[in-house]
Formats: C-alpha cells, sequence, structure tokens
C-alpha cells in the first residue's frame, strides 16, 4: 500500500471515531472499577482457592474482553481483524496448558513413606 | 486476476487491506499479540510455580491490597483518559488531547510510585531476591525471611512478572511524553533520571532502574532525530493501544497474583 492508500485508511479510522460518543467508554470504566470492587471483596472470602480462582479469572476475563472491544476498538473493527487476532492469541495460550499437568506431577514426587 | 491487479498512483484507488486499517495500527496489533505471549508465560510460570509449591505463601496484608487496588484504580482511569485523548485527537481538538495524554502519564506514574513503594516496603520487610542488596536498618520480619528462603520461587516469580508489568508502564509513560510533548520531553526525562539517581538510595534496586529512563532518552532522540514529525491522530489511537495493552496485562496479574495470595488474618 502506498501512502496515499494509507492516509485514506487512517482519515477512514479517524472519521469512524468522529462518529463514536464518549458515554460508553464512561460505562464501561465504571464496570471495570465495580468488577475490580467485586474481585477485591471474593479476595477476602475464605474460600476454596480453586473456586476462588475460577470466579476471578471469569471476571478478568470479562474485564479483558471489555478493555479489547471498547478501549482498543476491536468492536469497531472489521471480522477478519478480529478472528484472527483473538483466535491465534487464545489458541497460543491454551497451547500453554500443556506444562500444568506437569506441576501437578511434582506435587506427587518425594520419598515414599514405605 | 484484475481486480487484485493495483495502479498505484491513481488518486482514489487503492489497494483494499484484509484487515481494513492502516498498517501502523496492525504492526502494533502484531506486537501487542507477541507481547501477550511474553506475560502469558510470565504469568503460566506464576501459576506452574504456585501449583506445584505446597506450602506457598500468602503474604499480601490489606495494605498491600488496598495499594494494590488504588494502583488498578489508576491504570484503569488512565485507559478513560488515553480513550478520550484518542477521540480528541480524531476531533482535532489539540489541546484537550495534550491535556488528556497529560491525564494519563499522570495516572501512569501515580502507579508507578505507588508499585515502587510496595515493592520497596516488601524488600525492607525481607521478602527479596539475592540479587538485592540488604536494605541498611531494617529488621527483616521471620515471615518475609522464611519465605525468602524456603519458597524461593515466590519472590523470583513475583518480582519478575510485576517488575516486566512496571518496565512496561514505564516505557508506556514516556511513549506518550514523546507523542504529547516531542523534542521538549528529551530535557524532562533527563532531569529526571539526574533527581531520581541522585534522590533513590543505593540499595534500593530503583537506583539502577532508573537508568531506563536515560536509555529511553537516547532512544527517542535518536528517533525523532531522524523521523521528526507531528503526531496525528493515527499516532495517538496506536499509542493508546499499547496503553491499553499494558491496563489489560494488570487486570490478570492483580487477581492472580495478589489476591489469590491475600492474608486474611
Amino acid at each position: 500500500m502506498n501512502d496515499s492508500t494509507q492516509y485514506a485508511l487512517e482519515e477512514r479510522v479517524a472519521e469512524e471515531q468522529r462518529h463514536h460518543g464518549t458515554a460508553p467508554f464512561f460505562y464501561v470504566w465504571g464496570t471495570l472499577l465495580v468488577l475490580t470492587a467485586v474481585e477485591v471483596y471474593l479476595g477476602y472470602q475464605n474460600m476454596e482457592p480453586k473456586k476462588m480462582l475460577t470466579i476471578l479469572m471469569g471476571l478478568s476475563i470479562i474485564k479483558a474482553a471489555l478493555i479489547i472491544a471498547y478501549f482498543m476498538h476491536m468492536k469497531f473493527e472489521v471480522s477478519a481483524m478480529k478472528w484472527l487476532t483473538m483466535c491465534s492469541l487464545v489458541f497460543c495460550l491454551c497451547m500453554m496448558v500443556v506444562f500444568f499437568p506437569d506441576a501437578f506431577r511434582l506435587l506427587k514426587l518425594g520419598v515414599s513413606s514405605r | 486476476m484484475s481486480d487484485v491487479a493495483v495502479q498505484h498512483g491513481i488518486p482514489n484507488v487503492y489497494e483494499p487491506s484484509l484487515f481494513g486499517t492502516y498498517s501502523k495500527k496492525i504492526g502494533m496489533w502484531l506486537f501487542l499479540l507477541s507481547d501477550s505471549l511474553t506475560f502469558g508465560a510470565l504469568l503460566y510460570a506464576y501459576s506452574y510455580g504456585r501449583i506445584s509449591t505446597p506450602n506457598w505463601p500468602t503474604p499480601f496484608h490489606s495494605e498491600s491490597i488496598m495499594n494494590a487496588t488504588i494502583m488498578t484504580a489508576f491504570l484503569l482511569t488512565s485507559s478513560l483518559t488515553m480513550v478520550l485523548a484518542v477521540n480528541a485527537a480524531a476531533n482535532g481538538k489539540t489541546k484537550a488531547l495534550r491535556g488528556w495524554l497529560l491525564a494519563t502519564m499522570i495516572c501512569g506514574l501515580g502507579f508507578i510510585i505507588l508499585h515502587g513503594r510496595e515493592w520497596s516496603n516488601l524488600i525492607a520487610e525481607g521478602l527479596t531476591l539475592p540479587v538485592f542488596p540488604p536494605v541498611p536498618g531494617h529488621e527483616a520480619s521471620a515471615e518475609f525471611a522464611n519465605v525468602s528462603k524456603t519458597v524461593p520461587q515466590f519472590p523470583a516469580t513475583f518480582f519478575g512478572l510485576t517488575g516486566m508489568h512496571m518496565l512496561h508502564v514505564t516505557i508506556g509513560v514516556i511513549y506518550l511524553g514523546i507523542v504529547a510533548l516531542r523534542k521538549m520531553f528529551i530535557p524532562i526525562l533527563l532531569a529526571l533520571w539526574v533527581a531520581g539517581y541522585a534522590l533513590i538510595p543505593s540499595y534500593s534496586p530503583f537506583h539502577y532502574g532508573i537508568h531506563v529512563l536515560l536509555v529511553s532518552a537516547l532512544v527517542c532522540g535518536i528517533i525523532l532525530w531522524l523521523r521528526p514529525k507531528v503526531y496525528d491522530a493515527a499516532d495517538i489511537e496506536v499509542a493508546g493501544l499499547y496503553w491499553h495493552f499494558v491496563d489489560l496485562v494488570w487486570m490478570f496479574i492483580f487477581p492472580l497474583v495478589y489476591l489469590m495470595s491475600t492474608k486474611i488474618v
């Protein structure tokens, strides 16, 4: 793509942003603060770690989705951008889970009592 | 094939972009995706250590949690001011743009200061790494000294993960400073470096960490010398993407590292 193409694309993106009101950003910010307060409250509940981790990570994923969608404007991007970037990221992060069974295995290592 | 052949130079005729946006933005997204994997690896390493260590410590008292909550609020507010800066840039409001960018930097700076204070308190109490010099005049608490000896994975992963994030926030503040003030920000950076090096005591890891500012001043100076320009709305949006990413990563660090290790009395 040449420079004039770049300028045309930049101008189109800026034009789209001119039409976005700022109110949704304040709602998202408020929601993120409320979710953070919920997380802190949960941090002080004497909950089973696995249950607490599940809830906290669930809330974190919701917060991350709000940030990506609204603050990073992913909601307003074309489908190819949304799917290709997000699917590749989630796939790569899920691949790292392969190490966790080894962490559980370590817990069972040690000197046998027999 | 005629539909994909492009004749450059003809007004209003251009090759369609697969992602429907400009190259700078795609480049930043690709960088952020790769950086997500860096943080992903660090978060997985922390979780791995936690799962495989039966006596994982829970050292964060209510004061630490309160501090980290305020830090989170700072970052979330900085994301709001950043998005308002992007909006102001798109609408050509130069004065508002600069104001929102400076507000974002102030929130980022608040985060760094609180995080630095948190680190300094933990190190003074004995939760430290072997590379950090001992703090003179401070007796390590038995609780933290034991943690550093019996579960070295905790300080290693904690300082590694949060240090990497703090570095990203610092680079983000510098990035926004350059976008907002351009050449004028270089002397500010150098003044902060000199003041930081002189005022931060030599036993603090930040005494050496402050050199990031010197390196940044040199790199930014070279960039501005090679490519002097007035930053437009697209540049502000790309800078905003980086800033929101830093905020996004903290949304996982805060619950995983702090809230899951809360000391409930």
